[in-house]
C-alpha cells in the first residue's frame, strides 16, 4: 500500500506502519477529511503528515513549483516547533527535498514576509497566525495550492474561543482553496462527532461529518491511589499528609511529572517536597506565573532528562513529549476523567506498556473523586463537553480581519461564517449586529457613523475605511486575554522599595491589590514578604518565615466535570461500593447514613442544623465551585426576602453551605430551589458581579472595543481593567441589548459563572429534594464548614492552635453517634 | 445611640465643604456645587481613532450632574477643568446632551475653570471662563500646585483608592483631603483613576490624609498616608472633628 520509498524507510527504521497510519493514507487517496483519535505514543503526528509526504514525493517533476501544500496548526507554538523538527527526519532520510517551516509570534518579520511570497511546502503554525495570514490581501495567492490542513490536539481547541477563531479561519480557507482536505488529530474523547463536524464545511441544512479513524488503544494505564487507613484529612487541598508517599513514588521513577490544580498548590507542594528531599534530587517547579525564561530553563532541563521531577499545573497538560517521563503523580482532585487521561498520557510514550500514575487525594471528598475517576478511566468512559456556540466577540474580530483582507459582500461572508461548525446556528440578525459593531460600534444612537471603520462601496461591498485600521487589527488579533498582571520584583538589599530589582515573575493584579506591606506569601518556591506596589511592579523581599500566608491566587481552577460529578454521586449513594475506600472514609459515610441520610442518585440532600448562634443550610449538588457560588448568591437573595437574615455562604466543589440568623427549617425547600431563581435575581446580581465585569472585559478586548495595545505603546492591563468597568456600567444602563452584552451573557453561561450547569442541576433535582432537620452538624457537612473557618479567620491573626481546636470540636460533634 | 450617617464634610482653610456621594463637592455657604474632570465626549474622542466606546458617556455624566443639582439646588456650578475631553468635544455634543446642559445652566450660573484638555471652552456655553477663581478661603484651579497656599480645591489627578477585606478588593473614586487642600475625584463617566498611593498624589499630602471613597449611599473616610510622620498630624485634626460632627445622630 505504501510507495516503495516509504515502505523501505519504515523497514529501515524497524517499524511496521500502524493500521491507522495506513487508514489515513487511504482516506487521503479518496480526498476525504478525517478525524484520527489515538492515544499518545501512537505515531499520530506522522499519520497526519504521511499522506502529504507521499503525495509530494510522488508528484511529477514538472509540477514542482514551490507552493504551500500542507498547513499544520497546533494550540502551542512550542509544539509546532517540535513537530517541525520531527517532520524533518523522514524528509531528510528519504531525501525528499521538501521544506518545513514554522511561523509563530517569534518568527522574525523578514522571514514572515518571505513566507508569504515563497512559502514552504509545510507550514507549521497556530490559530492566531492563521487569522493573520488570511487577513492579508495576498492570502489568495498564498493558499491557492493548499491541499491539506492538519489540526493537532483538536480536542483541546474545538470547543473554545480559540476553536471559534480557528473554525472561522478554516471557513475562509475553504473559499481560498476549495476542495482541500483536513486531518484532525485528537486524544480520546467521549464523543468524536463535534470534532468530525468541526473539520468540514457545514451545509445550510443538516450536518456534514469528516470520517473517523480510531486507533487501537494502548495498554490500560496502571493507576494507584495513595490512601492511608489511619488518616484522611477532612478538608484542604495540600495533601501534606501524603508527601512521603510522593517522595517514595519519585524515588521509584526515572522522571516524574507532578500535576496539581492551582499555582498556590504548586508552590506549596514544591516547598514540602524540598523539605523532605533528603537525597537532593533535582526537583523543579513550572507554572504560568513564573518568568518565561525560568519556565524555558525547566523545559530544557526536562528535554535533557536532567530532572527527577517537576511540580506543574495545567501548563504542562499539553506539549512536547519528554521520553524520560515514566510516572505521573496527580495531587488533589482529578476534576475530570478526560483531564486525567491527558495527564496520565504524559508518562511513557510506548503504546504497549502501561502508563504509571499515582493519584493523591488531599481530603475525603477527593478520595471519592479519585476513585470515581479511576473507575471511569479504566472503563474507558470520559466526560462529554457542553458544546458552546460560536462567540459573537470572536466573530467581530474575524469580520474586521476579513475587511483587512479585501472588501466583502455581507451575504457572502454570512454564508461563509455559517459553514463553520460553531456558527451554524448564527442568525442573520446577530451577524448584522456584529457587522454593525465592526463598522460603527453598532449603537442605537448613530453618532459614530462619520467615524466608521467600514464603509460601503457603490457595489454594496464593505471595505476598510483607513489602512491604519489594518495595523490596529494585527495588533489586537487573538482571543487569549490575560488577566491584568503585576510584575513581582525582588527588592535589592539596602535599597528602598521602588528602586528596581530582579523580576521573579508575575501575579494577578487582584491578588496583589489585597496584600498589605508585611504580608508573606509563597512564590517561585520562596517565602516572600510584600513591601509595596510601585509603578513598575510589586516589590518583595525574601524572608525566613516558614509559615507564610498561602497565596489565594487561583490560576488554573477547573470545575469538577459534570460526568465525574455524576460518578461521585453514584459512588456515595452505593454503600456496597464503599469497601474499596480507606477506613476513615468508610466510617465517615456510615455515620452520615446513620445520623442524616445518604441521598439516592438524582436526589439533592439539603440539611439544616443549628451551630453556635447560627442556623446552617448545607446542600450537596456536586456541581463544582463556580456553579455553587452562583447558587449561593441566588439563595441568599431569596432567603433575605424570606426574612431569614442570611449572613453568608461558602461553596466548594461538592457542597454549598449558607448560614443565617433565623431557623430555616420551616421553609419549603422545593420553592427555595425553584428554577425561577435564574430570572430577575440572576440578572440583578450579574450586573454587579466582578466576575461578570471581567467576562465583559474579555469580550470587549476580543471584539476590538478596547484595544489591548496601541501601536508603539503597550497599554498596561491595569488601565484596561478600570476603564472596561466604566464602559460596562454605561453600556448596561443605556443599551442593555448591545451585541457585546449578549456575547458576555453567553460567555457567563458556560464560563466563570457556570449558569448553564446550575440550570441543568435545578431542573434535575426538581421535586427530588430531600430535606433533613438535624440537631447538629452532619459528617458530610464538615468539609464545607471547615472551609468557612479557613476563609473567615483573618489571616495571621489567629494562632494555628485555635484553628485546630475549632476543627477538633466540629469533627467530634459530627461523628458523635448518640 | 444610633449613628445616622449624613454627608461627610471637611474643613479646608476654614471653609466647610460637604463631600457628596456622587463625587461633587457642595459649598453650602455660597450655594456652590463643584465638579471636577467631567470629560464630556471622551467616548466620541476615542471613536475618532476607531475605538467605538458606547456613545452614552456625556449623557450619563449629565444625568448624574442633574441628579445632584436637583438635591442641592445650587446658585452656582464650578467645573474644575477638563470639562471637555478635547478641544473639539463641545461641537460633537448631541442635541439631547446640549439640551441637558442648557437646562442645568438655566438654574445655576456656570463657572468653567480651564483645564489641560480644554484650554478654551466654547463661547456658546454661557457662564464665565477663567483659569483660576478665588473666593473666601479657597482657590479653585484645575491642576493642584505643589506649593499652594492653604485652601486649594483642584482636580486633574482623578484620585481612586482600593481597600481590601476578606479577600476582596474594592476600588472606588475618592476625594483626598487634609486641612489645606481638597483634591476632587473625576466626575466623567469614562474618566479613569490614579491610585492615591501614587507619588503624584502623596507628594501633595505629606503625612496623614484621608481618602473619602464614594460608596453606593454614602462616602467612606479611609485614613491614608505615612503614620510615621506625626509632626504633620496637627494638619488634619480640624478635619477629623468635622467628620465626628457628621456622624452624630
Amino acid at each position: 500500500m505504501l510507495p516503495q520509498r516509504f515502505a523501505h524507510w519504515f523497514a529501515a527504521k524497524g517499524w511496521t506502519p500502524r493500521a491507522h497510519q495506513l487508514a489515513l493514507v487511504e482516506k487521503a487517496g479518496a480526498g476525504e477529511s478525517v478525524l484520527l483519535v489515538a492515544p499518545t505514543g501512537g505515531g499520530k503526528t506522522l499519520a497526519g503528515f504521511l499522506p502529504s509526504l507521499i503525495e509530494l514525493a510522488e508528484r511529477p517533476k514538472r509540477s514542482r513549483a514551490r507552493k504551500l501544500h500542507t498547513l499544520y496548526i497546533s494550540p502551542l507554538k512550542a509544539l509546532a516547533v517540535d513537530v517541525a523538527r520531527n517532520l524533518e527526519t523522514p524528509i531528510a532520510e528519504m531525501e525528499l527535498a521538501l521544506t518545513v517551516e514554522t511561523r509563530t509570534g517569534d518568527t522574525p518579520a523578514a522571514r514572515r514576509q518571505r513566507q508569504r511570497h515563497t512559502p514552504p511546502e509545510f507550514l507549521l503554525t497556530t490559530p492566531e497566525q492563521l487569522a493573520l495570514l488570511i487577513a492579508h490581501p495576498r492570502s489568495p495567492q498564498l493558499f491557492e495550492g493548499l491541499k491539506t490542513v492538519v489540526l493537532d490536539e483538536l480536542h483541546a481547541l474545538y470547543n473554545s474561543k480559540r476553536g471559534d477563531l480557528l473554525a472561522l479561519g478554516l471557513a475562509r480557507l475553504s473559499q481560498l482553496a476549495p476542495g482541500h482536505r483536513r486531518v484532525g488529530l485528537s486524544a480520546t474523547v467521549a464523543d468524536p462527532k463535534p470534532l468530525q463536524r468541526f473539520l468540514v464545511p457545514q451545509p445550510m441544512e443538516g450536518e456534514a461529518l469528516a470520517s473517523l479513524v480510531i486507533a487501537e488503544g494502548g495498554a490500560k494505564p496502571d493507576i494507584a491511589i495513595s490512601a492511608s487507613d489511619s488518616y484522611v484529612p477532612w478538608a484542604g487541598h495540600l495533601a501534606r499528609h501524603a508527601m512521603q508517599d510522593v517522595i517514595t513514588a519519585i524515588s521509584e521513577a526515572k522522571t516524574a511529572l507532578i500535576f496539581v490544580n492551582t499555582r498556590s498548590q504548586a508552590e506549596r507542594t514544591f516547598q514540602e517536597l524540598w523539605r523532605l528531599n533528603e537525597e537532593n534530587w533535582p526537583i523543579a517547579l513550572h507554572h504560568g506565573s513564573l518568568a518565561p525564561e525560568q519556565r524555558r530553563k525547566v523545559e530544557a532541563a526536562m528535554s535533557k532528562a536532567a530532572l527527577r521531577a517537576v511540580v506543574c499545573t495545567s501548563t504542562l497538560d499539553l506539549g512536547i513529549d519528554w521520553g524520560a517521563v515514566d510516572k505521573v503523580i496527580c495531587i488533589g482532585a482529578p476534576k475530570g476523567a478526560a483531564r486525567l487521561v491527558q495527564r496520565i498520557g504524559r508518562a511513557n510514550h510506548r503504546l504497549d506498556e502501561p502508563s504509571a500514575a499515582l493519584l493523591v487525594p488531599a481530603n475525603r471528598f477527593e478520595v471519592l473523586e479519585c476513585n470515581a475517576a479511576r473507575d471511569a478511566v479504566l472503563a474507558g468512559e470520559l466526560d462529554g463537553e457542553r458544546l458552546k456556540q460560536g462567540g459573537l466577540d470572536v466573530l467581530c474580530q474575524h469580520v474586521w480581519g476579513m475587511a483587512v483582507a479585501a472588501p466583502f459582500h455581507a451575504d457572502a461572508l454570512f454564508a461563509e461564517v455559517r459553514s463553520a461548525a460553531p456558527f451554524t446556528r448564527l442568525s442573520r440578525a446577530d451577524f448584522d449586529a456584529v457587522l454593525g459593531f465592526v463598522a460603527t460600534g453598532g449603537y442605537a444612537l448613530k453618532s459614530y457613523d462619520r467615524f466608521a471603520r467600514l464603509r460601503q462601496l457603490p457595489d454594496q461591498r464593505w471595505r476598510l475605511a483607513h489602512p491604519r485600521l489594518a495595523q490596529a487589527y494585527r495588533l489586537n488579533v487573538g482571543v487569549i486575554v490575560e488577566d491584568p498582571m503585576v510584575e513581582i520584583r525582588l527588592q535589592s538589599r539596602g535599597k528602598p522599595t521602588g528602586a528596581g530589582g530582579r523580576r521573579l515573575g508575575q501575579l494577578e493584579e487582584y491578588f496583589v491589590e489585597q496584600l498589605s506591606a508585611g504580608d508573606t506569601f509563597v512564590f517561585s518556591g520562596d517565602v516572600l514578604r510584600f513591601e509595596g506596589l510601585r509603578e513598575d511592579g510589586a516589590y518583595v523581599t525574601r524572608t525566613n518565615d516558614p509559615e507564610a500566608q498561602i497565596p489565594s491566587y487561583n490560576g488554573g481552577k477547573f470545575p469538577l466535570s459534570t460526568f465525574l460529578a455524576q460518578r461521585v454521586r453514584e459512588m456515595v449513594s452505593a454503600p456496597e461500593r464503599w469497601h474499596v475506600l480507606p477506613d476513615p472514609v468508610q466510617e465517615w459515610l456510615k455515620i452520615q447514613e446513620w445520623r442524616s441520610l445518604i441521598p439516592q442518585p438524582g436526589q439533592l440532600l439539603v440539611e439544616h442544623f443549628p451551630r453556635g448562634s447560627r442556623h446552617y443550610l448545607v446542600c450537596y449538588p456536586f456541581e463544582g465551585r463556580l456553579a455553587h457560588q452562583t447558587l449561593g448568591m441566588l439563595l441568599t437573595r431569596r432567603l433575605e426576602r424570606a426574612r431569614m437574615k442570611p449572613l453568608g455562604f461558602i461553596a466548594n466543589e461538592y457542597a454549598l453551605a449558607v448560614w443565617a440568623a433565623r431557623d430555616m427549617s420551616g421553609l419549603d425547600m422545593g420553592k427555595l430551589f425553584d428554577e425561577d431563581m435564574l430570572g430577575d435575581d440572576l440578572d440583578a446580581w450579574l450586573s454587579d458581579s466582578n466576575l461578570y465585569k471581567r467576562t465583559f472585559r474579555n469580550c470587549a478586548i476580543i471584539a476590538g472595543l478596547i484595544e489591548r495595545r496601541l501601536p508603539g505603546k503597550e497599554k498596561s492591563g491595569r488601565q484596561v481593567t478600570f476603564s472596561s468597568d466604566l464602559i460596562y456600567d454605561v453600556l448596561r444602563e443605556h443599551e442593555p441589548d448591545h451585541v457585546l452584552l449578549r456575547a458576555t451573557y453567553a460567555d457567563a453561561g458556560t464560563g466563570l459563572l457556570d449558569i448553564a450547569r446550575l440550570s441543568d442541576m435545578l431542573a434535575r433535582v426538581r421535586s427530588r429534594i430531600v430535606a433533613r432537620k438535624l440537631d447538629r452538624v452532619s459528617p458530610l457537612a464538615v468539609p464545607a464548614l471547615l472551609e468557612i473557618s479557613r476563609e473567615m479567620v483573618a489571616r495571621g491573626e489567629v494562632e494555628e492552635e485555635i484553628l485546630r481546636d475549632h476543627e477538633d470540636a466540629l469533627i467530634a460533634d459530627a461523628m458523635r453517634v448518640d | 445611640m444610633r449613628c445616622v450617617w449624613t454627608d461627610l464634610s471637611v474643613d479646608v482653610n476654614g471653609e466647610r465643604l460637604i463631600l457628596d456621594k456622587s463625587g461633587a463637592a457642595w459649598w453650602e455657604r455660597t450655594r456652590t456645587l463643584i465638579f471636577a474632570d467631567l470629560h464630556f465626549e471622551k467616548g466620541s474622542s476615542y471613536a475618532r481613532g476607531g475605538q467605538f466606546l458606547p456613545p452614552y458617556d456625556t449623557r450619563a455624566t449629565l444625568l448624574r450632574m442633574a441628579e445632584v443639582a436637583g438635591r442641592r439646588a445650587p446658585a452656582r456650578i464650578i467645573a474644575l477643568g477638563d470639562s471637555f475631553h478635547d478641544p473639539f468635544a463641545a461641537e460633537r455634543l448631541g442635541m439631547e446632551e446640549r439640551g441637558m446642559l442648557q437646562a442645568l445652566s438655566s438654574t445655576a450660573h456656570f463657572l468653567w475653570i480651564t483645564g489641560n484638555h480644554d484650554p478654551h471652552p466654547p463661547a456658546w456655553l454661557g457662564g464665565a471662563v477663567m483659569e483660576e477663581w478665588r473666593e473666601g478661603g479657597l482657590s479653585f484651579r484645575h491642576e493642584p500646585e505643589s506649593d499652594a497656599a492653604f485652601g486649594e480645591v483642584a482636580g486633574h489627578l482623578h484620585p481612586a483608592a482600593t481597600v481590601a477585606k476578606l479577600g476582596r478588593g474594592v476600588r472606588r473614586r475618592c476625594f483626598v483631603a487634609n486641612a489645606a487642600r481638597l483634591l476632587m475625584p473625576a466626575f466623567g463617566a469614562y474618566a479613569g483613576g490614579l491610585d492615591v498611593g501614587d507619588v503624584a498624589i502623596t507628594s501633595l499630602f505629606p503625612g496623614r490624609f484621608y481618602a473619602f471613597m464614594l460608596g453606593q449611599d454614602r462616602v467612606y473616610a479611609i485614613p491614608r498616608g505615612q503614620v510615621g510622620r506625626r509632626n504633620r498630624s496637627d494638619e488634619i485634626q480640624p478635619m477629623i472633628t468635622a467628620i465626628r460632627t457628621a456622624v452624630r445622630p
